[in-house]
């Protein structure tokens, strides 16, 4: 029989050496499973984690980082610090579409208006809709004790049928020949979300994820509610003893996580994406939670692994049209790189000790 | 089997933990039909011996014998198949279980439940120690949980009995009930090991010490034939300094708790039930009463971690009762709960981190929310240097610290704010007697200066050493305080067990 018994002390090193493992595990195991399906494995790692920075097409490919890259850091954020606190926030996913809608419902309504205004109140509605959606599962929980991690997780799909019916009904295109989807604000100017530097694929949701890792480095190892939800995450008592009401920070990191990934929808919305469809939720919510452990929930961490899911977007996108690799490859590689990332993270916790049955 | 044949003996037996030999050549023997006491400080390495004894721990070198035949248990099955039985200061059992199934859920092969019943009642009735074998659990006291425990060692008719700290969560009466059975049990030829460090109860009633210091035998005596003075001496290595009681005068009223009523908290807890007291300036009250009685609800109400109807808790005329915690601190009432590791400090935090959870407002620590690091520091360090706390320095894990030294810091980050009340829950539980002084002193100190102190404990000795008057917890209710001058130990324990201790008494 085997147990797993907890080690006396956790390195720092390895503190840091687990994500770069489960990186390298990664993609010995993707490419393992590249080789029995018939590909060269070596080519389709090229291809994914070389390629679009760095090879024949990264021209195109590499403004798309920061595209990518952005939502996932700036959602990424507001989960870390929820997590952090042992609150659990699974459905950004919903926030995000949400906030997308919201913010997409100020342009809207104003359109054909121009003004200085309108970005950044469909940069504040966005991040309301989202607030709004997180305190939900906030207050199911202050009030019921409903688990927030069901509840955030099942109001995703409820954000997606949202976002369909405004699709197809109130946000339809009155101009649009019956398609469903809303106008498209990127031939909007006052309610576009546009490149900033040509070239760069930086955009206003770039500079939103800069300053949420800013704001949330400020906040956990200056503030003292950051040190707040540090405390309650290891040790719920002591929080308590030291002031803290279990209730305030539960909407707190709900409505922060919220109010992040509903900005991330709406620059999605009103830039990449540039209008509301059913589609609207790409899976950045979810990813933002691979993003956010793998960066070890710390500001620095959470950049860099932010850029490192957005390459595994474009790789594997780039590996469909040039190697013909299943559409599906990439959620292969993000699950594969969570499941290594906790799987090394509680070896760095736990050894693994051996009992002989008696 | 001689008079003077060991039921157990220990060679040279050693271990060793990384950093650290835990036992080193210990060599003692335990007789049939003697109780003896294994004495020692914290970390003196006692337990480590005995789960040596009961398979849970293996020996590095040495050998043991058990009835003469060599005892190596590869666990604690093989170790209760030769005939050791231990009873933890800490009991397994399932709250929402009779009697009867938590000892069958223990049993290797369980006789019908009829059939252990009846073994249940002869075996408390030989022993006298009464217990229904269909009553559940969750409805019996601390030591009648107790007797379980014992009694499901005793169906196994053990060789050789060890009771890690059994009177912990006694009164003073369970406590006589217990030795009377043990005697019993001696008579009958078992042999049995006594882990304590209360020095009192081993003169009274073991036959042999064994005194453990630094994982190594230091001395074996008669305890019979020397003081608690002297055998504190061997414990410690050197001559205890007396606390210094001197200096003090009771002042005004500081805190007054006036019929304060809270419901239970979870299952597990208690209801306080119309709580009164008042504390003067310069002044110890001790609360005495065994864990489970209200301890940890009374400290988390002054502590303002739950809060009160308004107007039950009063600081110096003001009123706390639905303060929050910091605002309390500000205001001068502080607490120092009993648990260290997650309760009084989170583990993963350095000490410098752990000041902030509590010394925030009165020591200009955090500035309109912003956390000064280097303040912080600063009085991790003055904690750290007037409370003698033994650590490489502030960034040190408080997890990392042994539990006397945090104790120490906890204590020392508590009375270096100043506070004009300071509550503290089992201020040396688990500390070994060179901090234990330290930490009393401390409290005596501070009172000298114009606080009030409430101390809430466990530890008799320890609640007449320090407090001027004293009032026992039980069942969430508090009993009138007397002077602690002229109390003595029966009436104490009239007053910890209520009516339920003198029932106990009378059997």
């Amino acid at each position: 029989m085997i147990r797993l018994v907890p080690r006396d002390q956790t390195s720092a090193a390895w503190q840091i050496a687990t994500p770069l493992l489960a990186v390298l595990a990664t993609m010995i195991a993707g490419g393992l499973l590249f080789a029995i399906m018939g590909y060269d494995p070596l080519a389709a790692i090229r291809t994914i984690f070389w390629d679009p920075l760095f090879g024949p097409a990264a021209g195109y490919s590499r403004p798309q980082l920061l595209v990518k890259a952005a939502p996932l850091i700036l959602i990424a954020s507001g989960l870390a610090v929820g997590f952090r606190a042992g609150i659990w926030n699974i459905g950004a996913e919903g926030q995000y579409i949400i906030g997308g809608i919201t913010g997409a419902a100020v342009a809207l309504a104003a359109y054909p208006a121009e003004g200085m205004w309108i970005f950044p109140a469909m940069v504040l509605a966005g991040a309301l809709g989202g607030w709004a959606w997180g305190m939900i599962p906030a207050l199911l929980r202050n009030w019921f004790g409903a688990s927030e991690i069901l509840v955030s997780l099942m109001l995703v799909y409820v954000a997606q049928r949202v976002a369909a019916w405004m699709a197809f009904g109130p946000m339809k295109n009155p101009e649009g020949y019956g398609f469903p989807g809303s106008r498209n604000l990127q031939q909007y100017p006052a309610a576009s979300n546009p490149e900033l530097i040509a070239g760069t694929g930086a955009h206003w949701g770039v500079v939103a994820a800069a300053a949420a890792v800013l704001a949330i480095w400020f906040l956990m190892s200056r503030h003292i509610r950051g040190f707040h939800i540090r405390a309650a995450g290891l040790a719920p008592r002591a929080a308590r003893f030291a002031g803290v009401r279990p209730e305030t920070l539960v909407a707190f990191c709900l409505g922060l996580s919220g109010a992040f990934a509903g900005m991330a929808g709406l620059f999605e919305v009103a830039g990449p994406a540039g209008q509301i469809t059913d589609k609207l939720g790409t899976g950045y919510g979810f990813t933002a939670i691979i993003v956010a452990f793998l960066g070890r929930l710390h500001p620095v961490g959470i950049l860099l692994a932010g850029l490192l899911l957005a390459l595994t977007y474009i790789g594997g996108e780039l590996a469909q049209l040039t190697l013909q690799l299943p559409a599906a490859t990439v959620q292969v590689f993000q699950g594969m790189l969570l499941f290594f990332l906790l799987g090394f993270d509680l070896l760095t916790r736990f050894r693994i000790a051996r009992r002989i049955a008696a | 089997m001689t008079a003077e044949a060991a039921v157990f003996r220990a060679e040279g037996v050693g271990k060793s933990y990384p950093g650290v030999r835990a036992n080193d050549d210990v060599s003692f023997a335990v007789e049939a039909g003697q109780i003896h006491a294994l004495l020692g400080e914290n970390g003196a390495g006692k337990s480590t011996l005995v789960k040596m004894i009961y398979g849970l721990v293996k020996p590095d070198d040495g050998r043991m014998t058990l009835n003469g035949a060599h005892h190596h248990p590869a666990d604690p099955r093989a170790a209760r198949a030769a005939g050791v039985a231990m009873v933890f200061q800490h009991f397994s059992l399932f709250d929402a279980l009779t009697v009867a199934e938590n000892i069958a859920l223990g049993m290797e092969y369980p006789p019908p439940r009829r059939e252990l019943s009846a073994r249940i009642r002869q075996v408390s009735q030989d022993f006298g120690l009464p217990l229904n074998p269909a009553r559940r659990i969750v409805t019996l006291s601390a030591g009648e949980r107790q007797r379980v425990e014992i009694i499901r060692c005793l169906l196994q008719d053990p060789r050789l009995l060890i009771m890690d700290e059994p009177t912990s969560v006694l009164t003073p009466q369970e406590a006589e009930l217990l030795f009377a059975t043990l005697r019993k049990l001696a008579d009958r030829g078992t042999a049995i090991l006594y882990i304590s460090h209360k020095l009192e109860e081993i003169r009274t009633h073991c036959d042999r010490a064994t005194i453990l210091r630094g994982g190594k035998v230091v001395d074996s005596c008669d305890p019979r034939a020397h003081s608690a003075r002297e055998l504190a001496a061997m414990m410690v290595g050197g001559e205890m300094r007396p606390i210094d009681r001197s200096g003090r005068q009771a002042g005004k009223i500081l805190l007054e708790v006036k019929s304060l009523s809270l419901p239970a908290p979870n299952a597990e807890g208690t209801a306080l039930k119309s709580v009164s007291l008042s504390l003067r300036a310069g002044e110890i009250l001790g609360i005495g009463g065994v864990a489970g009685n209200g301890q940890e609800e009374l400290l988390a109400a002054l502590s303002g971690e739950v809060r009160s109807a308004p107007g039950t808790i009063l600081l110096e005329d003001r009123d706390l009762g639905a303060t929050p915690p910091q605002a309390r601190r500000r205001a001068g009432l502080l607490a120092a709960p009993e648990d260290r590791l997650g309760h009084a400090a989170v583990p993963d935090f350095s000490l410098t981190e752990n000041t902030l959870l509590t010394a925030g407002p009165r020591k200009g620590l955090v500035r309109k929310g912003l956390i000064d690091r280097a303040a912080a520091r600063a009085y991790a360090e003055q904690v750290i240097r007037d409370f003698d706390v033994r650590t490489p320095g502030p960034s040190t894990a408080a997890r990392a610290l042994s539990g006397g030294n945090l104790q120490k810091f906890v204590i020392g980050r508590e009375v270096l704010q100043a506070p004009r009340v300071l509550v503290v829950n089992q201020p040396t539980w688990g500390v070994d007697a060179g901090a234990a002084t330290a930490v009393r002193q401390s409290l005596l100190d501070l009172a000298r200066g114009g606080a009030g102190v409430i101390v809430i404990s466990q530890d008799l000795d320890e609640l007449m050493e320090l407090s001027d008057r004293f009032c026992a917890l039980n069942e969430g209710r508090l009993s009138d305080p007397r002077p602690t001058a002229g109390l003595n130990l029966d009436e104490i324990g009239l007053m910890l067990g209520g009516a339920h201790g003198m029932e106990v008494a009378q059997i």
